[in-house]
């Protein structure tokens, strides 16, 4: 069996690690040398992925997938406000803060939606999010329905550097996030959650804490998303319940990895790609540019599962991050290897 | 032209592989055992048959048709019943019930739930017993019945006395006979070797995916089936 | 009083729409296990069918279920044959991403075709007729339809689950689809009904949804998630709970938005979530499905 070969770096991935080095640091350099669109547009990229790591953490590597993830934008976003704009703490602190919020509401709203499995979870985690958005619009001191700006907050920092400051803090999102998934997935949490991807109750049995694990990938999503969530609405200014705690967050997390590949690293990066081509080329056409993305997510989910970036890797044994030899231990077929007792392949094709 | 017969039949589950290369046959009207250890191949090789696992094309052959491949729904159509392992009654629906979903495919034949109740007396009061409340022998017999139900020329049982009581055993091996009086063939996977060896007119041995030994019951000695069963 | 018992009887019969919202997302999750994430989008489709019917036929809006209805069996049919068997499987991420995805293509295409306009369909003086039942309360003819219809169509459902072989055959998939196979089922037939038999009951709560209120091609996800909430409160494998579950939420909209306007949604939100927190298996759930 090729999975139990360990394999780490290859020369291929060694290659990649030095590029991307590069890359970064020339990235990092950028509001030296680029202008303020260019400087946004890479803010995006950065977030988008950070946005997507997230969701790729939840429902690739932990298994829960939700439809709710929007909920942690928008608690990020309204945190910043409430940080920022009411308790005068400043705008930039405010964006890591803001995440700590998030994981901090994470723990209690958990034990709402852990009641709901699989499916019904991923419905569940919708209408919290949908909850919160009603809430906040019934608070008349965040300016209800139609929210509140944050100009006010940031125009006493200087226009060169508040730009230069937030490209910073996206593009370390962008990485950090990616980064830290990565870390995250190397050490011993990774065996655990890949188990529990593929079966709860075998786990459980096998002594994996599900919960603690579960709970502990919950929260961490959800840090980083108020995060994102702040740092976004710091470049936005204009936070409103129906923009902060928006489906198309989710909508867009979820596209991305479909796309780029579920439970893979580089897969967000590749489905942000897609996903920035696909507007620039449709950019005259409305949402015409969702409506194609929402096509080519179905396809591939039809027609590649996993994704770009899984069908890549499959067909060049080409693996960036190389967390794959525990991936590789709890695929489908060899599951079903075992002496099954349902060996059909649930036959519905 | 044998009534059923697979050739170098390979199968098994993604990248594992179940049979190697299994020659099989049986006659119209036959009771053909299949014996073996566990995980020799048994459930495989009668899965394959039934369309819940699907092989190569060209494997396996029908009253003279090709069959491997054909989908579950498309087997019970072409004739062949399968009595699953750990019988797997549908737990919302009564006796009568699961045995009517047996019938689904309305292939004409000379069974109905009267005629099953009669072949399992026991089961006649419990006709509207929600099955999950009926006992394992009775559950058996459902099984049995609900197989019996889409009026199949091949019936194929999975290990139909496992975790019963001696007794219990005994009585659904009773009604063997009533059901091959209309001359339906039978193919019974077995651990109880001895129960196999009683009612089948021909036994096959499986180990680890291949035929190991095939014979009648009376040519073949102990000391070949233990060989046979264990690869000692 | 007179008020407070007033309030509950349109969160009643606002019930019946949502009833009828969730019978066909409780259909696919009892027959195929599954959660069509675009199901408030069908919804929404068969509004504007209604609506496009409506308009170039010149037909009246109850007849236009003679065009819907028919249309939306054969999307449903279509939808779950081509495009959702191909993902079942004992994982339930494929077919939550791929409704997830549709989900968002019709809404785009339904914006693009028809634009962010707030359409509605006039259905005559029904709309406003209303039966006086003493005192200061009064019914609207309307929402006692809408009403009557959930009751029907979930009887008729139910007596079509356990009185008929096709019942039969959806009870046993239900229960161990492996072997509804070895019986000669064929699933992928057998769910294509079911969801073509769930999409001709979105297409009735489509046209009610359309002469009841004015609908835009976003207001798919709201109707899903009163549909869930209505499935998830009256427990999973009883469409009558899905009646209650249904009237739970309107009674529940209906009062807070009698307190509040913006309160309404959030009060039916809040009380699908205490159904969650203190009795997680439903209301009326049955054993075999809990």
């Amino acid at each position: 069996m090729k999975g139990t070969v360990v394999e780490r770096a290859t020369p291929l991935s060694r290659g990649f690690w030095l590029v991307a080095t590069l890359l970064i640091l020339v990235l990092a350099a950028a509001p030296w040398w680029l202008g303020r669109g260019e400087l946004r547009l890479i803010a995006e990229f950065a977030y988008l992925i950070a946005l997507a790591q997230m969701w790729n953490l939840l429902a690739g590597y932990g298994g829960m997938i939700s439809i709710g993830q929007h909920a942690y934008v928008g608690i990020g976003a309204y945190a910043l406000l409430i940080l920022s704009l009411h308790a005068g703490v400043h705008p930039f602190l405010a964006v890591p803060v803001a995440g700590l919020v998030a994981a901090v509401m994470a723990a209690p709203l958990s034990r709402l939606v852990f009641v709901l499995k699989g499916p019904y979870f991923a419905i569940g985690t919708w209408v919290v999010a949908d909850v919160l958005r009603l809430v906040m619009a019934n608070v008349p001191a965040l300016g209800g329905g139609s929210g509140e700006s944050l100009t006010s907050v940031i125009v006493g920092v200087p226009a060169w550097e508040r730009e230069a400051v937030i490209y910073w803090m996206a593009l370390a999102a962008g990485v950090g996030l990616t980064m830290g998934m990565y870390l995250f997935l190397t050490f011993r949490h990774g065996l655990a959650l890949t188990a529990i991807r593929d079966s709860e109750a075998a786990s459980a049995s096998l002594g994996v804490e599900v919960d603690r694990v579960k709970l502990l990938v919950y929260v961490a999503s959800a840090a980083g998303l108020g995060l994102v969530g702040a740092l976004i609405y710091l470049i936005k200014l204009r936070i409103s319940p129906d923009a902060a705690f928006s489906i198309e967050w989710t909508v867009l997390m979820i596209f991305i990895v479909t796309i780029g590949g579920i439970g893979t690293i580089e897969g967000p990066i590749v489905g942000t790609a897609v996903y920035f081509l696909l507007r620039y080329l449709l950019a005259d056409f409305g949402t015409w540019y969702l409506v194609v993305l929402g096509a080519v997510a179905v396809v591939v989910m039809l027609k590649a599962p996993k994704g770009i970036w899984g069908w890549v890797a499959h067909r060049y044994d080409l693996h960036l991050f190389p967390t794959r030899r525990r991936m590789r231990l709890g695929t489908k077929a060899e599951a079903a290897a075992a002496p099954a007792l349902d060996t059909v392949a649930n036959g519905a094709g | 032209m044998s009534f059923l017969s697979t050739h170098k039949l390979e199968a098994g589950y993604g990248d594992f592989r179940a049979l190697f290369g299994i020659d099989f046959e049986v006659a119209e009207g036959e009771a053909v055992a299949i014996i073996g250890a566990n995980g020799a191949g048994k459930s495989t090789l009668l899965k394959s048959i039934s369309g819940l696992v699907r092989p190569p094309p060209g494997s396996i052959r029908f009253r003279g048709a090709p069959i491997a491949g054909l989908s579950a729904p498309a087997v019970v159509a072409a004739g062949i019943a399968m009595v699953p392992e750990g019988r797997r009654l549908f737990p919302s629906l009564s006796v009568e019930e699961n045995l009517l979903v047996g019938a689904h495919t309305r292939r004409p034949g000379p069974w109905t739930v009267d005629r099953v109740l009669d072949l399992f007396p026991a089961l006649a009061p419990r006709r509207t017993t929600p099955a999950t409340l009926l006992s394992g022998g009775q559950q058996q017999m459902v099984a049995i019945g609900r197989a019996l139900m889409s009026n199949p020329a091949l019936l194929l049982c999975d290990e139909i006395s496992l975790g019963l009581a001696p007794v219990v055993v005994k009585s659904i091996y009773e009604a063997i006979p009533g059901i091959r009086a209309d001359g339906t063939t039978i193919i019974l996977v077995e651990q109880d070797v001895g129960r196999a060896l009683a009612v089948a007119d021909r036994v096959y041995c499986l180990q680890e995916g291949r035929v190991s030994l095939h014979g009648r019951p009376a040519s073949l000695t102990r000391e070949q089936i233990t060989a046979a069963y264990f690869g000692v | 009083m007179a008020a407070a018992i007033d309030t509950i009887l349109q969160g009643v019969l606002l019930g019946g729409l949502y009833a009828l919202f969730a019978t066909g997302l409780s259909l696919s999750f009892g027959i195929m296990r599954m959660v069509n994430v675009a199901h408030g989008d069908l919804i929404i489709l068969a509004s504007y069918l209604a609506w496009v019917t409506v308009a170039t036929l010149g037909m009246n809006a109850f007849a236009a279920a003679l065009v819907v209805v028919p249309a939306m069996t054969v999307v449903g049919y279509g939808l779950q044959r081509y495009v959702l068997n191909p993902v079942l499987s004992d994982d339930p991420l494929p077919p939550l991403l791929v409704t997830f995805g549709l989900s968002v293509i019709i809404q785009n295409l339904l914006l693009e075709g028809f634009s962010a306009d707030a359409r509605g369909i006039d259905a005559g003086v029904i709309e406003t007729a209303s039966l006086a039942l003493g005192g200061d309360l009064a019914v609207g003819w309307l929402p006692l339809l809408v009403f009557a219809s959930a009751v029907a169509v979930i009887a008729g459902l139910e007596l079509l689950l356990s009185r008929t072989p096709l019942g039969r055959a959806f009870r046993a998939t239900s229960d161990d689809q492996t072997v509804a196979q070895l019986m000669g089922i064929d699933n992928r037939h057998l769910y294509a009904v079911a969801m073509a038999l769930a999409c001709a009951v979105t297409g009735i709560a489509g046209i009610y949804l359309a002469i009841r209120t004015t609908f835009g091609p976003m207001m798919g996800p709201s109707q899903l998630l009163f549909a869930f909430e209505a499935v998830i409160i009256g427990g999973m494998g009883s469409l009558w709970g899905t009646l209650a579950g249904g009237v739970l939420l309107g009674v529940s909209q209906s009062i807070g938005f009698r307190l509040d306007p913006g309160w309404g949604i959030l009060t039916g939100h809040l009380a699908f979530l205490a159904v969650l927190v203190m009795r997680p298996q439903g209301l009326f759930a049955r054993t075999r499905d809990a």
